[in-house]
């Protein structure tokens, strides 16, 4: 099967050659046959990576440590369930995966794309082409999946304890879905640059893909802080580490593009800010591999130093320099169709929200750099963690939070100051209302009331855009509110449905924010002794060791300690928080061990216990004991955020838009019922 | 004899409580696991030093230099599995002990392992560049953006008075009808 794996790699590589070719060709010269060919061959791709992907599974599941890859990353009692996630455990199944996918969205492009934006799709199959031959050739000469060893050892080395975790089995493919859909979107802003149908058309055709990307996006940064959060034990959910910075930067840029994609679409204006902003989200998505896989930055995320940094390395620079020239020779052709009327407007803000989204995104992208360029620069190597990017980025984010709110609120075109009144009134008197409360509670925290009280004003700002829109409809249609609330989402669904989004993103601040509370102890206790900590509410917990017990799992001896809780005196529950020792099918001990940590999760705040070892071998057990406050809100503020970017994301809603030109710009008037 | 399911998960529960007591060591001390070997790491009972907030501030400006990228207490903490942060955070506690101020253990471990033992580079020299390059491109951004965005209105505002006067009917508009209108527009527009 590797041998069949290893060929239709090889299949794949050229295949995807002569789309590459037949896709550009055929584009620029108009040549239907070409075009025909290149449509053929993104098809015959993917048929070929998903034989290579078939090959690899049967290789894992059939256990063949022949293979260096089934050796290296499974064992035979590792459960079924990640023996699945096995297949982008490691970097050269990744790669696979990686290239399988892409060769999916690019088949999919080519399916699924309506017929007046069939220009596009010959140069749409040669980009897509590009990239996926790209991953192959990785593959073939640097990292190659179906590698055979030696000798055939009597079982693998297992998959890394911190993997075997729900989390980290729909975490990478969520965030590699969303890093590789960037592709399709990207790979329209290159045909309509090489075939100059420069107006909205590309936007409508890539609008599902990008807003596709962002939510696996949005959904593989979440998995990720859930996964750190309940897998790791440091009780934290983002720590600013490289790799996780650089998942974040192609989803800060895609998402400054969602909004100022509004303005082009309304006003025909941002034609070069949107083309450079696919352009670099893509770029980004292309840097993020490259750090993830390149060893060049220290990250405890990152695949194990290989040569295939340098291949990444080259793709980046070429694909920058390429579409950034194509780009620079379009721009004549990208002149805006209206002027912007008024620095109190909509477009204006807009432009701050991506004013800001780029400069937290620039903030991040120069953080991460920073260590490398100091040690060119002074030759001295220094570390940027978060106390430095909690310091650039705070202050950045709390704006961004407050322009969430801003924007909804301010006309198109301009605002009048009537306008204005009546549209912040309710809103700004909601976050001082909120802020006064804080205040009087004993908040002190500068950071958290910021977050607090805007996210009160940002959250009214919705309510009142959704109270206004039901009362109109009520009064137009005589439909009850409820009802009229519920129509007003489903026909404007992009409007509404970005408004929920809003609402997530304002309960993932706030419950940021509570971090900043946070209160832990250490304890050593024998078995029957208690540990007291105050949550940041007040209450005393109390924490009894009960004992430890020791057993067997599948793949694993399992060391738990049971700890009884109380909440000002009253049972709360009990936590089991293990040390985990994996082994081999032999009972050979495969890691080093690990750790599992107990929550006990709730609205106010977690209670999160970390065994963190016993003393001389007996049942004293030393504890890390944690609350952490709305914990629990980040994950359903993430719940809201994905809720919302599917409403915006479902077909349908309502009429097809009429489209009007009035006074030298486009206006889209969707049809009301 | 019927036992209703409450009944019956009662009885459970007391059961499971019941084994758990009787694990327990009563008063005597505490007896050797089965294995120790599976347990991790044998640690030691926890000292006054490891909860000390002020150690912990400190511990908390120091990377740990396992690679993980995580400051001294956060690493030994996490999940009491690295073995370099232990050792480093017994170097703060001798230093503490030994009469130094937060201030001159931060130097020492400067001066043993260089700049890149600090969770966030000092704020000199070149490093200044770190901290204010991210706030000051924001910033000249935001000025370019706000000459840009005037120099659009302007435009628009001199095409607008260029522009031939408008048609009849909208000539004959009451200024309050256009406002109307514009209204309109906007609500259909979303």
């Amino acid at each position: 099967m590797t041998l069949l794996g290893h060929l239709a790699l090889w299949l794949a590589f050229l295949v995807g050659l002569w789309g590459a070719v037949t896709g550009f060709v055929g584009g620029l010269q108009g040549r239907t046959d070409l075009q025909q060919s290149a449509r053929h061959a993104v098809f015959a791709m993917f048929g070929a990576l998903v034989l290579a992907t078939i090959c690899l599974e049967v290789a894992i599941f059939r256990h063949d440590f022949n293979v260096e890859y089934v050796a290296a990353y499974t064992s035979r009692n590792l459960p079924t369930f990640y023996l699945w996630s096995a297949l982008y455990a490691g970097q050269k199944g990744s790669l696979l995966f990686w290239a399988t996918v892409l060769s999916l969205f690019a088949a999919l492009a080519q399916l699924l794309t309506s017929g007046r934006h069939r220009a596009y799709l010959p140069f749409v199959a040669g980009v897509t082409c590009v990239v996926a031959t790209f991953f192959v050739m990785v593959m073939l000469f640097a990292a190659n999946p179906f590698e055979r060893l030696a000798f055939t050892p009597v079982d693998g080395r297992g998959l890394n304890p911190q993997l075997q975790n729900p989390g980290m089995v729909f975490h990478p493919p969520m965030l590699y879905l969303g890093y590789i859909s960037i592709t399709i979107p990207f790979a329209f802003a290159i045909a309509a640059l090489l075939s100059k149908k420069l107006d909205v058309d590309w936007l409508v055709a890539t609008r599902k893909w990008t807003l596709v990307s962002w939510l696996f996006l949005a959904v593989g940064l979440l998995l990720g802080m859930w996964w750190a959060y309940v897998e790791l034990g440091w009780g934290g959910y983002w720590a600013w580490d490289p790799v996780e910075n650089a998942a974040l930067l192609p989803w800060l840029v895609m998402t400054a593009f969602l909004h100022s994609v509004m303005v082009q679409e309304k006003r025909g204006m941002l034609k070069k800010w949107n083309l450079a902003l696919i352009i670099g989200a893509w770029l980004l998505s292309i840097f993020g591999t490259f750090i993830t896989r390149s060893g060049v930055i220290s990250s405890v995320h990152s695949f194990t130093q290989s040569g295939v940094g340098y291949f990444f390395l080259v793709f980046l620079v070429v694909a920058a320099v390429g579409s950034f020239t194509l780009y620079a020779t379009r721009l004549p052709l990208l002149e805006a169709e209206a002027k912007l009327e008024s620095m109190v407007s909509r477009e204006a803000s807009f432009l701050f929200n991506n004013l800001l989204f780029i400069g937290i995104a620039f903030s991040v992208l120069w953080g991460t750099l920073f260590p490398i360029l100091s040690e060119l620069v002074q030759g001295t190597k220094v570390t940027v963690g978060p106390p430095f990017f909690n310091q650039v980025n705070i202050p950045l984010g709390l704006a961004l939070l407050a322009l969430t709110g801003i924007g909804p609120l301010i006309a198109w075109r301009r605002a009048s100051l009537p306008n204005l009144r009546r549209q912040f009134a309710v809103p700004v008197a909601t976050g001082v209302f909120v802020l006064l409360i804080l205040l009087v509670a004993g908040m002190r925290d500068v950071g958290a009331l910021m977050a607090i009280g805007l996210g009160g004003f940002v959250t009214a700002t919705v309510i009142q855009e959704f109270a206004r829109g039901a009362r109109a409809r009520h009064r137009q249609y005589a439909e009850p509110l409820a009802l009229a609330a519920v129509r007003l989402l489903a026909r404007n669904r992009r409007r509404y449905g970005g408004y929920i989004v809003h609402i997530g993103i304002v309960l993932l601040f706030v419950a940021f924010a509570g971090m900043a509370f946070k209160t832990e102890t250490q304890a050593t206790l024998r078995p029957g002794e208690s540990a007291t900590l105050r949550s940041p509410y007040g209450h005393l917990y109390t924490f009894t060791h009960l004992g430890i017990s020791q057993y067997d799992a599948l793949n694993r001896h399992v060391t738990a300690a049971l700890v009884e809780i109380r909440r000002d005196g009253k049972p709360a529950g009990r936590l089991k928080t293990e040390k985990r020792q994996h082994v081999d099918g032999l009972g050979r001990p495969t890691f080093e061990p690990s750790t599992e940590v107990g929550i006990q999760s709730g609205l106010r705040e977690d209670v999160y216990v970390v065994l963190g070892g016993l003393v001389n071998g007996t049942e004293q057990a030393v504890y890390r004991f944690t609350i952490n406050p709305l914990v629990w809100w980040v994950w359903f503020g993430g719940y809201v955020l994905v809720v919302g970017g599917l409403i915006v994301l479902w077909p349908g809603g309502g009429p097809p838009a009429v489209r009007r030109t009035q006074a030298g710009y486009a206006v889209k008037l969707e049809a009301q019922r | 004899m019927s036992v209703s399911r409450r009944g019956f998960l009662a009885v459970l529960a007391g059961s499971l409580g019941a084994a758990v007591q009787d694990s327990l060591a009563g008063s005597g001390p505490s007896g050797k696991v089965w294995d120790p070997s599976r347990a991790g790491r044998p640690m030691a009972p926890t000292t006054a030093g490891d909860t000390d907030a002020a150690i912990q501030a400190i511990e908390k400006q120091l990377k740990c230099t396992c690679g993980c990228g995580l400051d001294i207490y956060t690493c030994r903490t996490t999940d009491f599995t690295c073995t370099y942060s232990p050792e480093l955070h017994k170097q703060v506690l001798a230093l503490a002990a030994d009469g130094k101020t937060a201030q001159e253990i931060i130097d020492a471990f400067v001066a043993q392992y260089g700049q890149q033992a600090l969770m966030a580079p000092p704020k000199r020299g070149f490093n200044l560049a770190g901290y204010f390059v991210p706030s000051l491109a924001v910033l000249v951004a935001g000025v370019f953006l706000v000459r840009t965005l005037r120099r659009w209105t302007r435009a628009a505002a001199g095409e607008a008075a260029a522009a031939p006067p408008p048609a009849a009917a909208a000539r004959d508009a009451s200024p309050a009808e256009l406002e109307r209108l514009r209204r309109e527009l906007e609500r259909l527009s979303g």
